[in-house]
């Protein structure tokens, strides 16, 4: 074969990386996703562009000349708050409906996110510059930004404090409960409404954070909300829902196809391939289904 | 079928008269005219699959860029070399002449309808037996995959876009332009909006709605399922062929992500329509086509700017709040117009129930 991944064996290690610790990021933005799917049944396609507004938002910071690394900070709270009011004005009222419906008003919210973040912040790519400089693998063979390596650090504590969270705390345990049975929950007690409010909270403070993280490792630009989305559907139905090793390791594999078939196939053809991967996945289980008369619910 | 009733035949021809006369009476509208026969054509095919078959796609604007695509290589590959024409974006050394244009047209049309319903033929074993949203998905995923592809091949122009063969310059008519588009967009609509009708007087029909309602029971009463929703695909995805074909025509100029496979405008336009008008109804689609765009078209150019947020409001508040659609609100104000009969005793209960 002709390519330039197969001769030089050093851009495969390059590559590898690059995927594992960009993987770990979109298993973040997975993990949000799942929740919210597994608690409210509900299949957000706004998701990227949320992460795409958390990632302004440390873009803002930035350029008021704060270090854009606090942004995983300031972001998830702001984004809490963005996501509780969605779901208030919203997605309160699609919850208990047909799941296509929550699936075309998301889609509504995100063509009015993607508009207005193209209206405030510009239809330019921007990056915030983090200036951490890089680290040299392999006799400089090998080069690793360590924004990205400070990124996947970032991911997996707020991924681990979440878990944490989840077992040990009030509301965690109330979410866990919704997700179980949400008739049950209510009777027993538990404000059902308050904890679907506080799961897409929690779910839009994760983007939050990725999409700060995002900011200073990848580059922004308004419209590039949807392969996010994508993204984190195609981990979530890799993993299934609320099997948070599973979505970090396809969160992985999912970064090392993307950076192999950027290799191989030419950037231009990246976004392409994602979105190709994701209707052989759902091919793919279609017929493992179909040889036991089942189908994907 | 049936005999068209007397009321029917009445409002059909006056109808088709409106619509043969309207270029020459709307003269200045007949761009969009033309836009308004293509919505109403998508909205309508786009109804077969998510209101009759209740597999609510995202994915007819595959077929509809496809067409659109396959139009213009055909017309411009069957006399020039494309990798050429793409070269040079269109430029005026490859003159078609006025028969080689419209010979171009003709069998551009015809692979754009005949390539996209074989396609979905043989896509559609794997892509139907997914079920509900994971469908929905699916179907965006491959209406975006193919413009981001679309995007990287050299041959149809990648990013750069395709310029369609302009129109013959020996005519020199500068009405004919407009009105051989309207016509040829006007005939596709009345030849979509015979089968529809045709298909809606048939056990075609049935089915379909017996799939939507409940598949596994379907399938129980030894329906074949998998071949009627194939089926139903193919006609959805030959109809938006030919409108992606028409519609490239019109442009003069195809981008692979901001006009043929469209999924941020059109792919979402005929979702919307179709659920505006009201899913599952004959008329439905029409109607909601025909607000929509007339919405459209006055509201656009007031907000300019904020279209987009405009579309996307407007979507969320559709869906939840309209989810029924104009004739499904109409259903339920005035039942007797739609043939249901209501037993005044059974309503009086079911409220004693409640």
């Amino acid at each position: 074969m002709d390519f330039l991944i197969f001769k030089a064996p050093m851009l495969m290690v390059q590559a590898s990386l690059d995927g594992i610790l960009l993987g770990i990021l979109f298993a973040l933005i997975a993990y949000g996703m799942a929740l919210q799917w597994g608690v409210m049944n509900i299949i957000n396609i706004a998701q990227g562009d949320l992460v795409i507004l958390g990632g302004y938002i440390a873009y803002t910071i930035y350029l008021w000349g704060i270090h854009p690394a606090w942004g995983v900070i300031i972001s998830p709270i702001i984004m809490f708050f963005v996501g509780w009011g969605l779901y208030k004005l919203v997605i309160n009222k699609v919850v208990d409906r047909d799941l296509f419906i929550s699936i075309l008003a998301t889609f509504g919210i995100a063509i009015v996110f993607q508009q207005l973040m193209n209206f405030i912040f510009g239809a330019d790519v921007v990056v915030a510059q983090s200036e951490y400089g890089t680290t040299m693998l392999f006799d400089n063979s090998v080069t690793l930004p360590n924004s990205k390596i400070f990124s996947a650090f970032i991911s997996v504590l707020y991924a681990v404090a979440l878990v944490i969270y989840m077992k040990k705390s009030r509301l965690g345990r109330a979410i866990r409960a919704t997700a179980q049975n949400a008739r049950a929950a209510k009777i027993l007690g538990v404000d059902t409404e308050k904890v679907y409010a506080a799961t897409f909270g929690i779910n839009a403070a994760l983007c939050g954070i990725a999409g700060a993280l995002i900011s200073i490792t990848l580059t922004l630009h308004p419209y590039v909300g949807l392969p996010y989305t994508v993204r984190s559907f195609m981990i979530v139905i890799v993993a299934g829902l609320g099997n948070l090793p599973a979505v970090a390791v396809s969160g992985m594999g999912l970064g090392l196809f993307e950076e192999f078939a950027d290799y191989i196939l030419g950037t231009e053809f990246r976004i392409g391939a994602v979105f190709l991967l994701l209707v052989l996945i759902l091919v793919y289980r279609r017929f493992k289904l179909s040889k036991k008369r089942e189908y994907l619910k | 079928m049936e005999k068209v009733k007397q009321k029917d035949l009445i409002l059909y021809s006056g109808l088709i008269i409106l619509g043969l006369a309207a270029p020459y009476l709307f003269s200045a509208f007949k761009v969009q005219l033309t836009y308004l026969c293509v919505l109403i054509v998508l909205a309508m095919t786009w109804n077969l699959q998510g209101g009759e078959m209740g597999y609510n796609t995202f994915g007819n604007i595959l077929f509809y860029g496809l067409g659109m695509y396959l139009t213009a290589s055909v017309q411009v590959g069957m006399f020039f070399s494309l990798a050429e024409w793409t070269e040079s974006g269109g430029e005026k050394t490859f003159v078609h002449t006025t028969a080689q244009y419209f010979q171009g047209i003709g069998v551009g049309l015809l692979v754009s309808a005949i390539v996209p319903a074989v396609i979905a033929g043989a896509i559609g074993y794997a892509i139907l037996g997914l079920r509900g949203h994971y469908f929905a998905i699916c179907t965006l995923g491959l209406g975006i995959a193919a413009g981001e592809i679309a995007g990287g091949i050299e041959i149809i122009g990648a990013g750069q876009g395709f310029t369609t063969p302009p129109f013959p310059a020996e005519i020199v008519d500068t009405e004919a332009r407009g009105k051989f588009f309207y016509f040829l967009s006007f005939a596709l609509l009345v030849g979509t909006f015979i089968f529809v009708k045709y298909i809606y007087g048939s056990r075609f029909r049935l089915i379909l709605n017996a799939i939507r309602d409940n598949e596994d029971k379907a399938e129980a009463m030894g329906i074949q399922t998998m071949k009627y929703k194939i089926v139903g695909w193919m006609c959805s995805a030959f109809f938006c062929g030919l409108a992606g074909g028409i519609m490239g025509g019109l442009i003069g100029y195809i981008d692979s992500t901001d006009v043929a496979f469209d999924g941020r405008e059109m792919g979402v336009f005929m979702v919307l329509m179709a659920i505006l008008g009201g899913k599952g109804t004959l008329w439905g689609p029409v109607i909601g086509a025909t607000l929509f765009h007339f919405f459209k078209e006055g509201l656009w150019t007031l907000i300019l700017g904020w279209q987009y947020v405009a579309l996307g409001v407007l979507i969320v508040v559709i869906v939840v709040y309209f989810p029924e659609g104009l004739m499904g609100w109409l259903r339920e104000k005035y039942p007797e117009r739609f043939g249901e009969v209501i037993d005044e005793k059974d309503r009086k209960a079911q409220v004693e129930l409640k």
